[in-house]
């Protein structure tokens, strides 16, 4: 049942990518291009997912545990730490070269793009590399 | 339909998607962090790949159902895409595991580390963006 949630999750995370056109480069790198053709799209994209996000959280959260699983995995950290801000801006400069997020990538192999593959190869070699530095 | 319909349902999907993953499963829907669980053989992991499974299968049941055009492909060269996943690769892993639905999810949660992170990483995919394209075109 766990593993049917999850499918369906899947299901609605990756058509929610694909109906809002984040899975088009061109509108995620459009929305970088504040002083050229400016596309608003992520914005309103970001704004409902936060409005539903918003409304429902307060109602998850006052459970003690998730009806499937043993317990809540949130984020352990609220550190705001050097490597947050050098982990977000090299984040923020591979979004601005070629206009993927990780999902919107993995959303985007179905269009048989062999760039979105090197794209999800180069992510996980740079999840490695990082792994790799971090433990030394 | 007015103009921002399309972005306003696929967020909404977005939104409900996350909560739901929360709601039952106990967990925040981080893709690179899902994808990553996936491949590296992580225990209880079958959820991880069925989740990764449906965001492959939405798009296409979306395009297919709607009859709506696949996007056009990148025209930027591959090393654009292998430079620019690795450093999203990189980054989320440096920065412990942000997530980039960070923005949607630090607004709800008041969460000034997420908010932090999307003011960062925005900042610098604009000023990347406003280089390769306006300042030094066809780098």
């Amino acid at each position: 049942m766990r593993n049917i949630i999850a499918l369906l999750c899947g299901l609605a995370f990756g058509a929610g990518l694909a109906v809002s056109s984040m899975t088009d480069t061109a509108k995620v790198l459009g929305f970088l291009d504040v002083l050229g053709n400016w596309m608003p799209d992520l914005a309103f994209v970001v704004g409902a997912a936060a409005c539903v996000i918003l409304v429902t959280f307060p109602f998850v959260m006052r459970r003690k545990s998730p009806l499937m699983s043993l317990r809540f995995l949130l984020p352990a950290t609220q550190f705001i730490n050097g490597r947050l801000v050098g982990g977000a801006a090299l984040y923020g400069i591979g979004l601005g070269l070629y206009g993927y997020f990780p999902g919107s990538a993995m959303a985007s192999l179905v269009y048989q793009d062999w760039k979105t593959a090197i794209f999800i190869a180069a992510m996980l070699i740079g999840m490695t590399l990082a792994n790799k530095v971090s433990a030394k | 339909m007015l103009a921002y319909t399309t972005p306003l349902v696929g967020g909404v999907l977005i939104g409900t998607s996350t909560v739901f993953l929360l709601l039952f499963l106990g967990r925040i829907a981080g893709i690179g962090g899902i994808v990553w669980g996936a491949v590296s053989a992580q225990p209880d992991n079958a959820w991880r790949w069925l989740f990764v499974v449906g965001l492959l299968l939405g798009p296409l049941l979306y395009h297919i159902l709607s009859n709506t055009p696949f996007p056009p492909a990148s025209s930027l060269q591959w090393w654009h895409a292998a430079l620019g996943g690795l450093l999203v690769g990189f980054g989320i892993k440096w920065g412990a595991d942000f997530t980039s639905s960070q923005g949607a999810l630090g607004i709800a949660w008041l969460s000034t580390r997420y908010l932090f992170a999307a003011v960062i990483f925005t900042g610098t995919g604009i000023a990347t963006l406003y280089v390769v394209r306006h300042l030094v075109p066809g780098l």
